[in-house]
């Protein structure tokens, strides 16, 4: 007898001219004891099911049909009396710790006020009680850390903390909504490890919702993968990652990188059409192809950025070391992969490579030219129109304001004022085209497109002034792994044709492995180790490294 | 503060000669000469700019033209009269600006709300002096309810005169408080409410419902808390616009304030009023915005820890 049981649920969001389904009669069933994993791309419906269960979901959408039963109890039967249920019975978990606390009241303000509204406690034993919860969760000095504010905690503390609100009233599900990808990975691992003992120790029914299948892999008993607001596929997690039934899922799961081999490109099930003519891009024309001679393109020696807190007192105390004294090189034609976790500089250290910080010391060079010591500004775009770069955000990244053929065609008249207007259209056709964009998309607004299309847009608007060097900063981690496979492919693709040196910028080590030939391990600003790709996977030299292939979340520890 | 001294000064200088303002037709030159050294409107500029900022910092503004009363002591004469206007009309502006701004941001969809919004729509569209000439005919012409004019019965405390003691007092300051806080209160009620329906949609709310903390709670202790942040800010440069739109209300109301004294200066170009005025008003916008930063300070712990704990 399973404990929570979903019976024909639909969610529907009437719009004023139709109405979406964001999730239709789905049927899921969990155990006390048992994560289930809910795998999906954005927009599959995923978080649609975690809100519906406590009727938590944005207007204008609402249940529209179905039962949840939770034990004996159908919590939707009467609408009112959910709101007794959440918190009490049913705990749920968000993904950004950042803005899943309130700023201003403290974390024990906020657990007393969660124990008080569910449980008959005085202030006092309340108190206690979430001084216990802190601890089971595993914060320090938990009785002194009672009275501080969200905002004095680090990310994966406030996870920490957010995980024993959800439980502080011993709920008997728990929804934990993507609750590790804003997270690193050391510390992912150690909030999934969390998660699982809980679900041991407390007898929880835990549904897991993510996107990472390497997440799933580790913690998830049984998987249910959705699209379009169905259950597709439903199984024990091994069989449905070893040995998918739907076309979904098998596409879903090769575009997985893997982690333990390195592959030549990903396989794309569903869209395997587009992927001819590849040899003969039209911009190969203007592109004044430079030979592959081995040598080293960007030379960067003992770079140093520092950043003052304090405006007034430039004392050193206050100023943070975001890079400290990195040296690397790359060679032309080689894609050079950075990896670290959040604040460990790898961000900063593509600034200075492309000029958009100035480093604090050391020098960079690029082409056997120091550009830290130009001054001019005439000599620094030739620098500029070398180094290209991609952003992570795709909807940040692009002018909404501004057409796509003016988004593209900005650079090149940047750099060739003198261009005319049919060669900057034909110019601008033949980008978009090797970007496998459509002609008619140059007419259109950014916000018309996918997050992967924006990408592409992205791409073709840092090769309008045919750079050298491309640095990507996690080009792929805002989509989805279908569509970051796509992205993936195309850059190797260009990467090969126009001979493009690539500096990949990851917290991601499956993608980066998939991408890169050599890569530099940064931790705090420092770089640990800089080794060949597969010699940094088979053989790491630096203790770190080795922490971070272990906490690494594998989709192939499934075999084992 | 130093460049709006200057300004004020140099009001002095380019504003015609005062002592054509001062003296009558029948001054000899001699006089005139003599009255210009005593007022050192000799020297050189330089000298006479620190003479007036170093006055000016003891309280000086040097004499009117107009009374020939010291502006200082015109100054303390009148100012009671305008804070006592401008605190009440900043508490109703405040208080009654988040309770509306709270209530059409909660009930967003609600009769009632559309009704406040609209009516608030007017409060900005319609010019103060024409609001407190509609309230002056409705409440004191046709319902004779509330006096047209002036402070009523004023208490002297020697140092302060008040109309806070006397009925007639409180009956006076209604009408002008209510002109002029009718504009700062639509302000507030809007950005009350666009911040509180803007917090209402974070995470950190959607989580506290998550947790099954009651609605009440969630608007007025979660989100309410959050929302008056912004509103501090505003609120703290309003109260300077509202003493400077108080020069509006005052002439209206025939309110014996500062803003009444500085119009009257105006119109007999008494230049030592005006310009002790300005300085004035800017010295009290640099001291609200003094207040207003520490205020924050109590009200955001985000502001109050940086620095000390980074680390968690």
């Amino acid at each position: 007898m399973s404990f929570l049981k979903i019976k024909d649920l639909s969610v529907n969001y009437q719009m004023r001219k139709e109405t979406v389904y964001a999730a239709k009669n789905v049927n899921i069933e969990v155990n006390k004891g048992e994560i289930l994993g809910l795998v999906g791309e954005s927009g599959s419906g995923k978080s649609t099911v975690g809100n519906a269960i406590i009727n938590l979901i944005d207007e204008p959408g609402k249940v529209s049909s179905g039962s949840i039963l939770l034990g004996e109890l159908n919590i939707h039967e009467d609408p009112k009396n959910i709101v007794k249920y959440r918190g009490k019975k049913i705990g749920l978990i968000f993904q950004d710790p950042q803005t899943s606390l309130n700023p201003i009241l403290t974390i024990g303000e906020q657990l007393i006020e969660t124990i008080q509204t569910h449980l008959a406690l005085t202030k006092e034993e309340a108190k206690e009680r979430s001084i216990s919860l802190l601890k089971e969760v595993g914060i320090k000095d938990a009785a002194k850390r009672f009275d501080d504010y969200p905002h004095q905690f680090s990310g994966g503390m406030r996870q920490r903390v957010v995980i024993s609100l959800a439980l502080c009233c011993e709920p008997e599900l728990l929804i934990a909504d993507e609750p590790t990808t804003a997270l690193d990975v050391s510390i992912q691992s150690q909030i999934l490890d969390l998660i699982k003992k809980l679900t041991k120790e407390r007898n929880l029914a835990v549904i897991l919702i993510t996107h990472d299948m390497g997440v799933i892999a580790e913690t998830a008993n049984r998987v249910a993968v959705m699209k379009n607001g169905d259950v597709v596929e439903i199984g024990i997690t091994k069989e449905i990652l070893t040995n998918p039934k739907e076309t979904y899922t098998k596409s879903l799961v090769s575009s997985v990188p893997p982690t333990n081999k390195k592959i030549s490109r990903f396989v794309i099930i569903e869209k395997e059409n587009n992927i001819d003519n590849k040899n003969n891009l039209k911009i190969l024309n203007r592109w004044t192809k430079k030979k592959i001679i081995k040598q080293d393109l960007v030379q960067v020696k003992n770079l140093s950025k520092s950043f003052d807190d304090n405006f007034f007192t430039e004392s050193s105390k206050n100023s943070v070391m975001a890079v400290n004294d990195v040296s690397f090189n790359i060679r032309e034609g080689e894609s050079f992969g950075l990896v670290g976790e959040s604040g460990s500089g790898k961000s900063t250290i593509a600034k200075m490579i492309v000029n958009l910080f100035k480093p604090s010391a050391g020098e960079f060079f690029f082409d056997n030219v120091c550009v830290t010591k130009i001054k001019q500004n005439s000599e620094m775009m030739k620098f500029r129109k070398q180094i290209q770069m991609i952003f992570q955000d795709p909807y940040s990244s692009l002018n909404g304001r501004l057409k796509v053929r003016d988004i593209v065609s900005e650079p090149i008249k940047l750099h060739n004022p003198l261009i005319s207007k049919n060669d900057l259209d034909s110019y601008v056709f033949d980008l978009l085209e090797s970007v496998e964009l459509a002609q008619n998309s140059a007419d259109r607004y950014p916000h018309e497109f996918s997050g992967g299309q924006r990408q592409r847009i992205s791409i073709a608007r840092s090769l309008a002034t045919q750079p050298r060097l491309l640095v990507c900063d996690e080009p792929t981690s805002a989509l989805d792994v279908s569509i970051q496979a796509q992205i993936l492919n195309l850059l190797k693709d260009l990467q090969e044709q126009l001979n493009l040196t690539i500096l990949f910028i990851s917290h991601d080590l499956p993608v980066v492995r998939q991408m890169c030939d050599r890569i530099g391990v940064l931790r705090d600003g420092k770089l640990c180790e800089v080794s060949d790709t597969e010699d940094l996977f088979l053989k790491p030299q630096h203790d770190y490294t080795k922490e971070l292939l272990r906490l690494m979340p594998k989709i192939e520890s499934i075999y084992n | 503060m130093l460049v709006v001294a200057f300004v004020s000064f140099s009001l002095f200088n380019f504003v015609g000669d005062p002592i054509n303002n001062m003296v009558g037709e029948e001054t000899s030159d001699e006089e005139r000469y003599e009255l210009r050294e005593t007022l050192g409107l000799m020297d050189p500029i330089h000298v006479q700019f620190s003479r007036f900022v170093v006055n000016a910092s003891k309280g000086e503004f040097g004499i009117s033209y107009q009374l020939r009363r010291p502006v200082s002591e015109l100054i303390a004469e009148r100012l009671p009269a305008t804070i006592e206007l401008v605190v009440i009309s900043a508490l109703i502006a405040l208080i009654s600006g988040t309770l509306l701004g709270v209530y059409t941001g909660i009930n967003r969809k609600s009769f009632v709300s559309d009704v406040i919004l609209a009516v608030s729509l007017l409060g900005v569209s319609l010019p103060t002096f024409v609001i407190g000439i509609l309230f002056i005919y409705l409440f004191a012409v046709i319902l004779g309810i509330l006096p047209s004019f002036g402070r009523g019965e004023v208490v002297d405390l020697g140092f302060w005169t008040t109309g806070f003691l006397s009925i007639s007092g409180w009956k006076a300051i209604i009408l002008p408080s209510v002109t002029l806080s009718l504009f700062q209160m639509t302000y507030i009620i809007r950005l009350v409410r666009a911040e509180m329906m803007e917090i209402l949609q974070t995470d950190y709310i959607k989580f506290a419902r998550a947790r099954g903390i009651s609605e009440e709670s969630i608007k007025y202790k979660h989100a309410l808390k959050n929302g008056l942040i912004p509103v501090i800010t505003i609120a703290g440069i309003n109260i300077g616009t509202l003493i400077a739109f108080s020069i509006i209300t005052e002439t209206v109301f025939q309110w014996p304030g500062m803003g009444f004294l500085f119009i009257q200066a105006v119109q007999f170009v008494d230049i030592p009023i005006m310009s002790a005025y300005l300085v004035f008003i800017a010295f009290v916008f640099v001291m609200i915005n003094f207040i207003v930063d520490i205020l924050y300070y109590f009200i955001d712990p985000r502001i109050r820890v940086k620095g000390d704990s980074v680390s968690g």
